[in-house]
């Protein structure tokens, strides 16, 4: 796909995710709509994948450490074609597997995930696990950044670098902000770029939200380093929707139908 | 294979060694432990499928968890209290919600750790892990057990917990004995009354039978080595033959065997019931047979409960 496609792609990835969250009034907003580019890139471009053959045993693997960004997730694996799309339509319904915090239920979902601050640890184990068996397939990890204040990250962190597991990818969904405020004013993370150099990470640094610059960041990694990656990706919260973005109470609000319809008419034009 | 008297976490250590001659799958990760937990062998046999993960035990649960999504078996080991409750919620969330096949296996549970005391000494371990939704808790009486409950731990598809303990036990079963998991062992038959026990009690409550056989009861010893799932039949059986149980354990009164016996027989078959084990406090340093005999888990302690069930039979 051209980067244009990409960008169109992750537009349309948006509306479907609004329109998730507005027919199932539950969901987060904001944290969905910060990582969707990234996501797009992921499963559209960048990762052996095969929605056909989701378990096959050559694929990269991506596990949402920051599980409550479930609509982002699904809604790229939907387009991507890994499932109907009758189970976004039926959002949070008891008997449909889409759940608020994504499950291994799901095709192309690894594992469970939703309690802040586990994804790392597995993630490294799914990378130790690829160079014990000498395969060459990659993991990527989406954590939020409020999650890293949970200490268990940087656990896995000290493990990756240990390991020197330079088939895994930490991508760092930016946003600055956190359930009630900003994370500055919460717990601050900074300086996070000094803080995973000194934790022995390859550390790359991007807007998150312009598919030119992921793109650029991702093709630039060098999976021979002997190094494990980070991706600092700055995103913004609620992206692409002017009432929702930088604002913390979209983390998980749900717009009403003025809303909607205002989100919609603002992605329908966007200049994509 | 062993007998007299030897440490089931020794018996882990050889069992591991050997499981790794076998199948290529299984890999082990400690946290900051080698000899302690005694992987040594496997660490100096197959140092490729070996990981020292530091004194970071939830990660480790996380990393194991990564390993056997991929298809591995990891054995993720470390003391029973660091185990259950520094990394219950890795264990629950990654290990438990996703089924994956980790063996967590510890050493130290119980109250016989010597001199490292309450912050060492697990009393509420088997509970913690009895509430993790589809966990198989197995808790060997000897070094024997230990060994073949390794074995079939490796060979289930699913988590698993493993309990061991620190001290040199005597050894009860033969190591031809069949184990399976899910199985309770009848060690001595009787029908006064039936001593349930598990772990290292195993061995007391059957000292405790002989001494009341002497005085004419007859006892009944049954141990369970999986206290998840419960071998219900068996218990049931025990029950309407002997109505009335005492429970034994190296744990806390409160979670674990005990309470699981409770659990089956008030709705199945309900018998006066009297359960020896840690009562509500934490441990403290000491000798083991200081520590057994301060916590009240000796052969006196059985058979002072079991005096008292047959009173209120």
């Amino acid at each position: 796909m051209t980067i244009k496609e990409l960008e169109l792609k992750a537009n349309s990835i948006r509306k479907a995710i609004v329109n998730m969250i507005y027919n199932a009034k539950g969901g987060h907003l904001g944290t969905s709509l910060s990582e969707v580019d990234i996501l797009t890139y992921l499963f559209f471009s960048c990762m052996n994948i095969d929605p056909e053959s989701p378990k096959k045993e050559e694929r990269d693997r991506f596990i949402l450490s920051k599980g409550h960004g479930s609509e982002g997730l699904y809604c790229t694996l939907q387009a991507r074609g890994y499932f109907p799309e009758e189970w976004i339509d039926h959002y949070m319904d008891h008997s449909n597997p889409l759940t608020i915090h994504p499950t291994n239920k799901v095709p192309g979902i690894e594992v469970c995930t939703g309690a802040l601050g586990h994804g790392l640890s597995i993630a490294a184990g799914i990378a130790l696990s690829a160079k014990l068996n000498e395969k060459n397939y990659k993991c990527f990890a989406l954590t939020g950044d409020g999650e890293l204040q949970e200490g268990s990250n940087w656990e896995a962190a000290m493990f990756a670098s240990q390991k020197k597991l330079d088939n895994f990818v930490w991508i760092i969904d930016y946003n600055k902000l956190q359930l009630f405020k900003s994370v500055e004013d919460t717990v601050s993370l900074e300086p996070i770029r000094g803080k995973l150099e000194s934790f022995g990470f390859d550390v790359h640094e991007v807007d998150g939200n312009d598919m030119t610059g992921i793109h650029n960041t991702f093709s630039s990694i060098d999976f021979t380093c002997g190094k494990p990656h980070a991706v600092i990706a700055h995103t913004t919260k609620g992206k692409g929707i002017s009432y929702a973005e930088n604002v913390a109470a979209w983390h998980h609000k749900i717009p009403n139908t003025q809303e909607w319809e205002q989100a919609i008419k603002e992605l329908n034009n966007a200049r994509v | 294979m062993y007998s007299g008297l030897k440490s089931m976490r020794e018996a882990f250590g050889d069992a591991l060694a050997d499981l790794g001659k076998i199948n290529d799958k299984v890999v082990v990760l400690t946290a900051d432990l080698t000899d302690a937990i005694k992987v040594t062998k496997f660490s100096e046999s197959y140092p490729d499928r070996f990981f020292q993960m530091g004194i970071k035990e939830s990660d480790m649960m996380g990393t194991a968890a990564g390993m056997a999504v991929d298809g591995l078996i990891p054995f993720a080991t470390t003391f029973a209290a660091f185990a259950t409750s520094l990394a219950n919620q890795p264990i629950r969330v990654s290990v438990g919600y996703n089924r994956a096949n980790v063996k967590i296996a510890t050493s130290h549970g119980g109250v016989c750790v010597g001199a490292d005391g309450a912050t060492h000494q697990s009393f509420e371990d088997i509970a913690l892990m009895r509430l993790i939704p589809k966990m198989t808790v197995l808790v060997p009486c000897d070094a024997n057990e230990a060994y073949k409950a390794t074995f079939a731990a490796a060979e289930f598809d699913g988590p698993v917990y493993l309990r061991f303990g620190r001290v040199a036990t005597p050894v009860v079963t033969s190591f031809d004995d069949p184990f399976t998991i899910g199985k309770a062992k009848v060690l001595r038959e009787g029908s006064d009354v039936a001593i349930v026990s598990t772990g290292s009690m195993t061995p007391t409550a059957l000292s405790a039978a002989q001494t009341l056989g002497k005085e004419g009861l007859s006892v009944k010893v049954i141990h369970m080595p999986t206290v998840k799932p419960l071998d219900e039949k068996a218990l049931i059986d025990a029950a309407k033959e002997c109505k009335c149980i005492v429970s034994a354990e190296e744990h806390s009164i409160i979670g674990g065997l005990g309470s699981a016996v409770a659990e089956v027989i008030s709705s199945e078959y309900p018998v006066v019931l009297e359960r020896v084990g840690v009562l509500d406090t934490f441990g403290e340093s000491g000798e083991p047979d200081e520590i057994l005999k301060k916590y009240h888990l000796c052969e006196t302690d059985i058979i002072e409960k079991v005096r008292s069930v047959l009173n209120k039979k």
